[in-house]
């Protein structure tokens, strides 16, 4: 099929690779793909040119699989200033500022190297944000890692938490908050998340654009290398033959030239001396280079002989796709480059004008003056073939969510119920995770309200009076179980989390973290799920403004559970009116809201006491959670709550030792009857440690209660009091469906903060 | 009173400063470039945190020989009040202002949160606003925080009441659990023998906001302007031979 082609205008460079079939192959492209480039350039593309299409029709740049899925999302409202297909997200928060975020995963590169993939994720986050004209003010990681008795899993996380610490550290932006999963199904493939949020005045926003014929384009920051290029597993064979080894594909991060290229970044911008500007991420010069131009309907002309290399010799193919990190790519305006060029040199950047836009459309790449690319910019980065598969849910699947749980649906003594909740507040996704956050800077910035261990975190705004909550969000096992139900509970929960602090959602982020999507059963849970996130944003008025899609992740076959993960950003229009998670005071009422049903499938319970995965997930009401939000929202702006805490993983048993262990004062004491709170006929463990959805446990002044209630049932969301906040050092004492626990509030404390510390350090191993 | 941060390139807590000394403080401060031989005529000299040059080598060594530090010497070899805090503190260490040095934690991690420190001397241009053996909760962000030197130079510093902070538990104890870092005696902050450069590695300006619930850092700013107050008073010439006390 090779040979018939007609004679190219873009000469084959020596040394490269003729174009074979099974070359095609090697660059993961499909026959009907390769012929579709065929009809494209109109001829046989160079080797250079096949890297090209590789790259930007991968699912990383092209969402094959995803597209069409994630089409059905919400994507608009009043707030939104910028949505999805630029660097980051945008939300106006009110006085001519805007908040710019967006979520990515590390995946792959942290399972290799957990440092480097971590630093690298968060460095790559951080461009996104800070490239939209924003000033980086918070990083959150959401991590899934295997069971912590595993060594590996232990070498990964104490790695991936070292990556992620160091490189938010030297850059001076705290990491305040997010969440750390534990379970096997994690254990080859754990998923990196990080959330990257930053504030800037909307007047300064700028995009990823490469408008104006003759602007100068320019690279700034590092060198390019010969690391991270993609489809090195081919190139490595041909470059073997010429005594090259093959490099790493995990890059190496520099948080330094990071911190220069933000600060630099920021001063050009603000002094409006850039046309458009974008990090050179995945698929560096040839993503950030064809974007900037399709977004314009423009074209771009650059040599790369012109592009400051690590090393000599790299062919254009590399140069191309190498995704050495801290770079970017800068469109000026013409009469300022010598200004862009002064800024760069203050902040000690290399910058090296590469070549300039033009008006032809054409994505075109020389090498000392040789055309070597030259492809139609619109059909390489927005006409990639999409797919919309058959999806089909695996049997087995099937099998453990209808599984019967009546045996564990009770218990046998009171001492029985006691040790659930101990190895509950053990059991590492639920226990504290202060030995991940002390690693991180979490105070950096002092913009820091409430930091991690808190149900949101809340951040100070250069608005006057207003804050920022945020959390992220997202429950694989239950996704694993009903996907339609993971994709809803990640966008509910992170709701409520935000809501909690008094904030009300606004935006969402979303990270994509799947299997294989040629698979059926994974195809299954990836449309569920995100037709699930879909309705979910919808009801509650929070629309998605970008992302990440990570495919593929599995190991031998066994791909992670399907985990979706949210980060949602909610408005305080009054700090004044922020809400904490904990206890705050003796004597304050404790009321629970929301229905407790028969639900224990997909718990934390389940897998923790009887290593069990099994059941169907709590169902949601979509109704019912937007209601929750509203009033919780209410609420703290009428200043009736205390302190509010989500329930989720573990259950109300867990959520009140939770709060109680965070009491302002010290793990505080408390007494509560489970039998009032608001529920259908339940079993004992539905009642202690099922995770029904849209329910949270809520102080008040001792007397307050009647307004609560009052304010509760305007809102249509059913409250009962349940107890009575006790004093610092006193005893738990909870009762419900005839058990009773007491337990000294310390003890509490010491399991739930012990968990984490105790496995990290017990084992000296944390080696690979 | 007119503060001066310098700004390495790596300085990151040097907004948080400006923060604390304009809308904490309500004074005036400007920044430093590094690059800079001009002081600004300032009266106070901050070295802010951060990672200066991105401190992959010793944090601060290459900092020290960073153009603006050949006049931050001058000055603080002069008398000039000089604070260096958490990289800052590194900074002086190496360029030998302070003695001892600043090595890794001996938990060999990144450490972040809120330390118990006791004031062991208020009679600093520093320190004043406070009194002896308060103790003042101010949050830690570092990886290489532990402070070292020879028990001869320990000795000489206790001796000459030039330990200002320790690391204290909630009863006011140096214990070894309230030391979050392994530094020699619980050492939190010292000063030259002149008293007029103080190096510590907790950071008073992050609790020096009311909006974030603490400001028991805010004294050592408060401290500041007093003794710039009075330095000024006493280096003003007299007039109508009327003579202004200091308190």
């Amino acid at each position: 099929m090779m040979e018939s082609m007609t004679a190219s205008p873009v000469a084959r460079r020596t040394g490269d690779p003729e174009i074979t079939s099974h070359l095609v192959t090697e660059h993961g492209l499909t026959p009907e793909e390769y012929e579709l480039i065929l009809e494209i350039l109109g001829r046989e593309p160079t080797f250079t040119e096949l890297g090209v299409f590789s790259a930007m029709w991968s699912e990383h740049c092209g969402y094959k699989n995803s597209r069409p899925l994630l089409a059905t999302l919400p994507t608009k409202s009043d707030a939104v200033v910028q949505g999805p297909g630029e660097n980051a997200g945008v939300i106006d928060v009110g006085e001519g500022w805007g908040v710019a975020f967006k979520i990515e995963s590390h995946n792959h590169p942290s399972a290799i190297e957990p440092y480097q993939g971590a630093a690298t994720g968060s460095g790559g986050i951080l461009r996104d944000v800070f490239t939209m004209g924003a000033r980086p003010i918070a990083i959150f990681d959401s991590l899934h890692f295997g069971s912590l008795d595993s060594p590996r899993s232990r070498y990964l996380f104490d790695g991936v938490v070292r990556g992620v610490g160091d490189y938010g550290n030297c850059v001076g932006v705290p990491t305040v908050g997010g969440e750390a999963i534990f379970d096997p199904a994690y254990e080859k493939n754990p998923l990196i998340n990080v959330m990257c949020i930053g504030v800037l005045p909307l007047e300064q926003l700028i995009r990823g654009k490469a408008e104006g014929v003759g602007n100068p384009v320019m690279a700034v920051g590092a060198r390019t290398g010969r690391d991270g290029i993609h489809g090195a597993t081919f190139a490595s064979e041909e470059l073997d033959e010429e005594g090259n080894d093959s490099r790493p594909q995990v890059q190496v991060g520099d948080p330094f030239t990071e911190k220069l290229l933000l600060e630099a970044s920021l001063e050009l911008i603000e002094k409006d001396l850039l046309v458009g500007i974008q990090d050179m991420g995945a698929a560096g010069l040839t993503s950030s280079g064809t974007e900037m131009a399709a977004r314009s309907g423009s074209g771009i002309d650059i040599d790369v002989s012109l592009l400051p290399v690590r090393e000599q010799g790299m062919t254009p193919y590399e140069m191309l796709l190498s995704e050495s990190q801290e770079r970017m790519l800068l469109v000026a305006k013409p009469e300022h480059e010598e200004a862009v060029r002064e800024v760069l040199e203050r902040w000690d950047l290399q910058a090296a004008t590469i070549g300039n836009v033009t008006d032809d459309g054409m994505f075109r790449v020389r090498e000392a003056g040789e055309v070597v690319v030259e492809i139609p910019v619109i059909p390489l980065v927005d006409e990639c073939p999409t797919y919309v598969r058959e999806g089909v849910e695996a049997p087995e699947v099937l099998e453990l969510r209808t599984r019967d749980l009546s045996e564990y649906r009770d218990f046998t003594s009171n001492k029985e119920l006691l040790d659930t909740l101990k190895t509950l507040l053990d059991s590492p996704s639920i226990a504290s995770k202060r030995w991940i956050y002390e690693q991180y800077d979490t105070t950096v910035q002092t913009n820091t309200l409430e930091g991690p261990g808190s149900d949101a975190a809340v951040l100070q705004l250069p608005t006057d009076g207003c804050a920022l909550a945020v959390s992220t969000d997202g429950n694989g096992r239950f996704t694993y179980l009903n996907p339609r139900t993971g994709g809803q509970v990640a966008v509910v929960e992170a709701a409520r989390n935000v809501a909690c602090s008094g904030a009300r959602p606004i935006a969402v982020t979303n990270c994509l973290n799947f299997g294989n999507p040629l698979r059926p059963e994974v195809y299954h849970q990836l449309s569920e799920a995100v037709a699930g996130m879909g309705e979910a944003c919808r009801s509650l008025n929070t629309p998605v403004t970008g992302g990440n899609v990570s495919l593929y992740n599995e190991t031998g076959g066994e791909p992670v559970y399907p985990t979706p993960v949210i980060g949602m950003v909610g408005l305080l229009t009054n700090l004044e009116h922020r809400v904490p998670s904990s206890f705050q005071h003796a004597g304050d009422e404790i009321w629970v809201v929301g229905v407790t049903r028969e639900e224990i499938g997909a718990t934390e319970y389940l897998a923790a006491v009887h290593g069990l995965v099994a059941g169907e997930p709590p169902v949601v009401d979509l109704n019912e959670a937007k209601q929750l939000v509203d009033f919780l929202v209410t609420a703290a702006e009428n200043s009736i709550v205390r302190s509010a805490h989500d329930c989720s993983d573990g259950g109300l048993a867990v959520a009140l030792s939770e709060c109680a262990i965070g009491g302002k004062d010290g793990p505080t004491g408390f007494d509560v009857a489970l039998d009032e709170a608001p529920s259908s006929v339940v079993s004992a463990a539905a009642l202690w440690f099922g995770e029904s959805q849209s329910r949270v446990v809520l102080t008040c002044t001792d007397g307050d209660g009647s307004a609560l209630l009052q304010l509760a049932e305007k809102h249509g969301v059913r409250a009962a009091r349940v107890g009575t906040v006790g004093g610092a050092g006193e005893d738990c004492q909870i009762t419900g469906a005839s058990y009773l626990i007491q337990i000294a509030a310390d003890k509490l404390a010491t399991i739930y903060e012990s968990a984490l510390p105790r496995r990290m350090t017990e084992q000296a191993g944390l080696t690979s | 009173m007119r503060v001066g941060i310098v700004r390495f390139p790596g300085s990151n807590c040097d907004t948080d400063m400006y923060r604390a000394v304009t809308v904490g403080l309500r004074e005036e401060a400007i920044f430093l470039w590094h690059k800079s031989h001009h002081l600004e005529e300032v009266d106070v000299v901050v070295l802010p945190g951060g990672f200066s040059y991105g401190d992959y080598l010793r944090c601060g060594a290459i900092a020290r020989f960073s153009p603006i530090m050949r006049e931050v010497i001058e000055f603080a070899k002069a008398g000039g009040l000089t604070l260096g805090i958490c990289n800052g503190f590194q900074v002086l260490c190496e360029a030998r202002l302070l003695p001892g040095g600043l090595v890794r934690n001996a938990s060999l991690r990144f450490r972040c949160h809120n330390v118990g420190i006791r004031v062991e001397n208020s009679d600093t241009p520093f320190t004043r606003a406070y009194e002896q053996a308060q103790t003042l909760h101010i949050p830690i962000a570092h990886g290489e925080g532990q402070f070292v030197a020879d028990n001869e130079t320990l000795d000489e510093l206790e001796g000459e009441n030039r330990v200002v902070f320790r690391y204290v538990d909630d009863s006011n104890q140096t214990t070894l659990e309230a030391n979050p870092n392994g530094s020699a005696r619980n050492i939190a902050g010292i000063t030259n023998a002149g008293g007029n450069i103080l190096g510590m590695m907790p950071h008073p300006e992050r609790h020096s906001l009311k909006v974030l619930g603490n400001t028991d850092g805010l004294g050592v700013f408060e401290s500041l302007l007093l003794a710039v107050s009075e330095r000024k008073l006493a280096a003003k010439p007299i007039h109508e031979g009327k003579m202004v006390g200091t308190q």
